[in-house]
């Protein structure tokens, strides 16, 4: 799924920018989790973190993961230190106001696919 | 090549530093992705470990044709049941580690998944020391 597509159906806002608005690369798979030890686990690429977890560790360990999309759910909000990092390291940060399950549910019937 | 990080213990935002240095540093060497994410993934690891259990600690990077070392040392708490560290789902983690995201016990299976040589030695009251290897080839 291309990021235009998953900022129209999660009704949310990218936060870091042109970075998320000139990503050309489709999504294949997403992982809900707010625990980054199993984030740190994963070994698929083109990957989608939804979480709930907003701190600057969310983005230290999507960096450290090579996942380059983190969907903040919840209206959780980025702070100016993860925005920073994110751009850093060519991450995009969309935020939304859906619930992790309604994240899911939306991207996973518009054909992403899970890991396990 | 040898590269050294220090850690300040309790730096929750800081805690990921070096092991972001050490990934800049194998892109710009051209190292595979695949051995850089294992790389990384176990050194953040060890790293959060050092900045949630230990005093302060030491990250040392060699670095030659054939493989990465990692050398992470700690004066500490220690762990009195290296056994017991070892399995997933146990852990002496604070809450406030907790809340930032790890602590479930999952950190040094994890390291020991990513790398291709690993070693754990440590004294209770003095501190820990893991050394690890990712071969290149």
């Amino acid at each position: 799924m291309h990021i235009n597509e998953i900022i129209k159906i999660l009704d949310a806002t990218p936060v870091t920018g042109e970075l998320c608005k000139h990503r050309e690369e489709d999504f294949h798979y997403a992982f809900s989790s707010d625990l980054m030890s199993d984030v740190l686990r994963l070994s698929t690429d083109n990957t989608i973190l939804i979480t709930g977890l907003c701190n600057v560790q969310t983005i230290r360990t999507v960096e450290m993961a090579e996942i380059k999309l983190v969907i903040l759910a919840r209206g959780k909000k980025a702070d100016d230190s993860m925005i920073e990092l994110a751009k850093e390291n060519d991450i995009c940060i969309l935020e939304t106001d859906y619930s992790v399950y309604k994240v899911s549910g939306e991207l996973y019937s518009g054909g992403v696919k899970p890991i396990y | 090549m040898i590269y050294s990080f220090d850690i300040e213990s309790g730096n929750f935002t800081g805690a990921g530093h070096a092991s972001s240095s050490v990934k800049k540093i194998l892109k710009q060497l051209n190292v595979d992705n695949s051995i850089i994410k294992r790389v990384v993934v176990a050194l953040f690891e060890a790293e959060i470990n050092v900045v949630a259990h230990a005093d302060h600690g030491n990250i040392k990077i060699i670095l030659d044709n054939q493989e990465i070392r990692m050398i992470v040392k700690d004066k500490g708490p220690g762990i009195p049941d290296i056994g017991m560290a070892m399995k997933e789902g146990y852990s002496t983690a604070s809450q406030k580690v907790r809340e930032m995201g790890f602590g479930a016990g999952m950190g040094l299976p994890n390291i020991k998944r990513n790398t291709d040589e690993f070693n754990i030695e440590s004294i209770v009251g003095e501190g820990t020391c893991l050394e690890m290897a990712v071969y290149l080839n």
